[in-house]
């Protein structure tokens, strides 16, 4: 008799219409394809492939950071160091590649590394020395900022830089292999977007298939159940900082293939536009949750935002405007619900 | 002349009743003390005095003045001031002693911009003597120890020139040294012309320290009575009353050998000297007042806290569970007292909640198999009893009944061997409650080793074979349950024991 009470309510959405509970849900998507429509409509050129793929392609990177961000959301907390350590790894891939001239390949993966022993360090500090998860990666974010600034001597490394220590050029270059990460395409496909969906699908998996991914979200829903529950629930704090340091490193990789250079700079402007994505990822049908799909959505949502405002000669220094509009009311959605 | 005065007090809540037509009063001076079990109304009464009720049935005189208590400022105007048992909540920590004990004057009195901290630091000082309030006082009340910060409660009450001066349970939390200590201040307030009403679960203290008694039961009041023409045991004959039987269920259990022992156990939150074992399918009672230490022992044996002596063993093996993490690898289960902050998670539906300590069972590699995860929830919905009309349902739709049987049916699915329930039924509708009992008994007669941490001593008489009693932070007294009544229960939660053997010696 309970099957048949739960089919009845499956068979019948629409009993209990609610506009909010509409918009709840489906707000954000709403949102999404309205934008489209609309920038379809008025602007030629928009709904074209070239362009979509170039919308696609300009969100790769905050895409990458803020699933960064998600990962340190679903334990309840907040990495706000992706924009650092995204800067950093392509300070590190650039100066193994320029100044030391070694392979593609360790330029890859050692960046990786460095990001997820950065997450581990925030972990540390917040598990062990109990700083806020905000303050510990606010004060981590300048340590890498100013690490990463030493690091590079101050300036930007790139191809054939000159050396004004020891005269010359630098001697290595960033081969075509590291510079396709970014700029290269698969078809017609841009590999940064590839990278970039690849990830989404498999943190979307990791997160909502998996045994990990489900501690993770307990752990942020309520860390004292969690624990007595049995679950370790610091040994899921430092996953989700070290995933986090992971993934934005990744991001890195990916901004210093595009640049064709290395700088920390070039990562810092990320965090917000990442934080934002990640927020209005928890509106995406109704989820309420960090989700991958959510995030994911978040960033297109301002990348076609922004895209289109361009082509309509929209001011661009008017366009954290939009932004922030667009974050209000995302987030909204996911707070202002009925009291039960 | 200094006296206070209730008449005809009756306070209803939603569907309680949780005092009926009290008479209170206090007069010249004295150091009154209120008991009752839990549930007798003491709290109730004291904060209507407080202001924190306004909406009360009854009259309330001062000096024979009839007076109007609206809310806390008000009560404070009238003289009247209540100390919580949870200091922290009345102090700033960030802020100096003398601060804290002025901010009544700084907030209410003082009249300019600016402060005159001259004078706050010089009455503060006064205050402090006052109370023995022998340190710093531009100390921050963060580094202070507890009972220093109920000191500046006291302090606080007696610069606001308190008439009559509340204090509630004031000494669960503190050492045999700071109790005399806090004592001998009570007694000096009290001869300033201060009355002071002292609530407390622990006889011993009540006899010590106070001239008269009012007892109260069930929101009803029973008396008042000289301290000296009482016993202990007579007062608890007062304290308990009739109480509404639950139902509990009739099934005999087999006893096998001992599965669960602790031995010599000390350890945080105030855990000292425990010890008690448990048979396989006993369900061993724990008995004790709120504040007692059940709580804590309960936490303590499963992981969670600083084991500093002793030992758990399971089957005869020393378990070293660090974390709770490694008691449930051990084979432990805790049902939390604070079901919706420890127990479950409201914002997640059933099979979630249920599923989460067995979590690996139902699945392939790191994979979850949902199919799996739900034919599991459904069977423990059904076996459990849970009210729900699909497996999905979020926990926070459900009554608080059902969330407790989410919180009990997440273990069913475990191979725990041993179960430890910490106040299971509370805030549970009755028909649920015996729903509960019959889950426990059934877990019994599995042979499950059983631990029932509880203040309803009818639960422990109706439930278990075996009970230890709990008192001050140790098992104080072992009592088979058939040969053993309320009365007895309550004489040794309330220290009672330990009066008679002071007595003796």
């Amino acid at each position: 008799m309970q099957d048949k009470t739960s089919v009845k309510q499956r068979e019948n959405p629409f009993a209990n219409f609610s506009v909010f509970d509409f918009l709840y849900k489906y707000g954000t998507v709403i949102v999404v394809i309205g934008t489209l429509l609309f920038f379809s409509l008025t602007l030629n050129n928009f709904f074209t492939f070239s362009n979509i793929s170039n919308v696609f392609r300009s969100v790769s990177i905050v895409t990458l950071i803020a699933l960064a961000i998600t990962m340190s959301l679903t334990v309840n907390g907040l990495d706000l160091s992706v924009g650092a350590t995204a800067g950093f790894a392509s300070v590190i891939a650039a100066k193994m590649m320029v100044i030391w001239e070694l392979g593609p390949l360790p330029a890859i993966i050692v960046p990786l590394i460095v990001g997820v022993v950065i997450g581990a360090i925030n972990a540390f500090l917040i598990i062990k020395i109990k700083i806020s998860d905000m303050l510990a990666t606010l004060s981590m974010m300048f340590v890498l900022t100013g690490v990463s600034i030493t690091f590079q001597s101050g300036s930007a490394i790139y191809n054939f830089m000159p050396l004004p220590n020891l005269g010359g050029i630098a001697p290595g270059t960033m081969q075509r292999t590291f510079l396709n990460i970014g700029q290269g395409t698969v078809g017609r496909i841009p590999i940064p977007v590839i990278i970039m969906l690849v990830v989404v699908a498999v943190v979307h998996v990791f997160l909502n298939y998996t045994k990990y991914g489900r501690y993770l979200y307990m752990t942020g829903g309520n860390k004292e159940a969690a624990k007595l529950s049995g679950i370790p629930v610091n040994r899921y704090v430092v996953l989700a900082y070290v995933l986090s340091g992971f993934l934005a490193a990744l991001g890195g990789l990916v901004l210093g293939a595009r640049l064709g250079s290395g700088e920390v700079n070039a990562g810092a402007p990320y965090l917000m536009d990442a934080v934002a994505a990640a927020y209005i990822g928890f509106s995406v049908l109704g989820i309420g949750k960090p989700n991958a799909l959510g995030t994911l959505l978040g960033a297109l949502l301002m990348g076609i935002l922004l895209n289109g405002l361009v082509m309509m000669d929209f001011p661009y220094y008017s366009q954290d405007i939009v932004k922030g509009m667009v974050l209000i009311f995302a987030l909204g959605l996911t707070y202002y619900k009925r009291k039960e | 002349m200094n006296k206070l005065s209730m008449k005809g007090i009756t306070k209803t809540f939603p569907g309680v009743k949780a005092l009926s037509n009290v008479d209170f009063e206090v007069s010249n001076g004295e150091i009154r003390g209120l008991i009752g079990a839990n549930g007798a109304g003491k709290s109730t009464l004291m904060k209507i005095l407080a202001g924190v009720y306004p909406e009360y049935e009854g009259e309330i005189y001062i000096n024979d003045e009839k007076v109007n208590i609206t809310c806390p400022l008000s009560a404070i105007n009238h003289g009247i001031v209540i100390v919580y048992q949870e200091v922290d909540t009345a102090l700033v920590p960030y802020l100096t002693v003398a601060e804290n004990i002025m901010m009544h004057s700084i907030i209410n009195e003082n009249k300019g911009a600016f402060i005159n901290w001259k004078k706050i630091r010089c009455e503060a000082k006064k205050a402090a003597e006052l109370v023995g309030l022998d340190t710093d006082i531009n100390r921050l009340v963060r580094d202070l120890t507890l009972s220093e910060k109920q000191m500046v409660l006291i302090g606080r009450a007696v610069y606001q020139n308190a008439k009559h001066l509340i204090l509630d349970e004031p000494t669960a939390p503190l050492s045999v040294q700071e109790t005399e200590r806090l004592f001998k201040i009570v007694k000096r307030i009290k001869d300033e012309g201060m009355n002071v009403i002292f609530i407390s679960h622990r006889l011993d203290e009540i006899f010590q320290i106070c001239e008269r008694i009012t007892v109260l039961r069930d929101g009803q009041l029973v008396g008042t009575y000289d301290a000296d023409s009482l016993t202990i045991p007579q007062t608890v004959e007062k304290m308990l009353g009739r109480k509404i039987q639950n139902a509990y269920p009739d099934i005999e259990t087999s006893k096998g050998d001992v599965v669960f022992e602790v031995k010599n156990l000390s350890g945080s939150g105030g855990i000292n000297n425990v010890n008690l074992e448990i048979r396989a399918g006993e369900i061993v009672g724990l008995a004790g007042l709120v504040g007692g230490g059940k709580t804590e022992l309960c936490k303590l044996l499963f992981g969670e806290g600083n084991v500093t002596e002793g030992a758990i063993l399971l089957k005869g093996k020393a378990i070293q569970a660090k974390t709770p993490a490694q008691a449930v690898k051990s084979g432990l289960a805790l049902v939390p007292e604070e079901r919706r902050k420890e127990g479950i998670f409201v914002h997640e539906p059933i099979d979630t909640n249920i599923t989460l300590p067995t979590l690996e069972k139902y699945c392939k590699g790191s994979l979850m198999q949902k199919r799996k995860i739900r034919s599991a929830s459904t069977e423990c919905i059904r076996k459990v009893g849970i009210k729900t009309p699909s497996e999905r349902q979020h926990v926070s739709k459900l009554s608080g009944g059902n969330q407790q049987k989410v919180a009990i049916g997440k273990w069913l699915l475990s191979d725990a061997d041993v179960f430890i329930f910490d106040e299971p039924t509370k805030g549970v509708d009755v028909g649920s409650k015996s729903e509960i009992y019959g889950l426990i008994k059934d877990l019994a007669g599995q042979g499950k080793a059983v631990l029932y941490a509880t203040c309803e001593f009818d639960e422990i008489l109706g439930l278990t074979d075996r009970v230890y009693v709990m008192y001050k932070g140790t098992t104080v007294k072992e009592l088979t349950t058939k040969d053993t009544s309320e009365e007895e229960l309550l004489f040794y939660s309330a220290g009672g024991g330990l009066d008679a053997r002071q007595n003796v010696g």
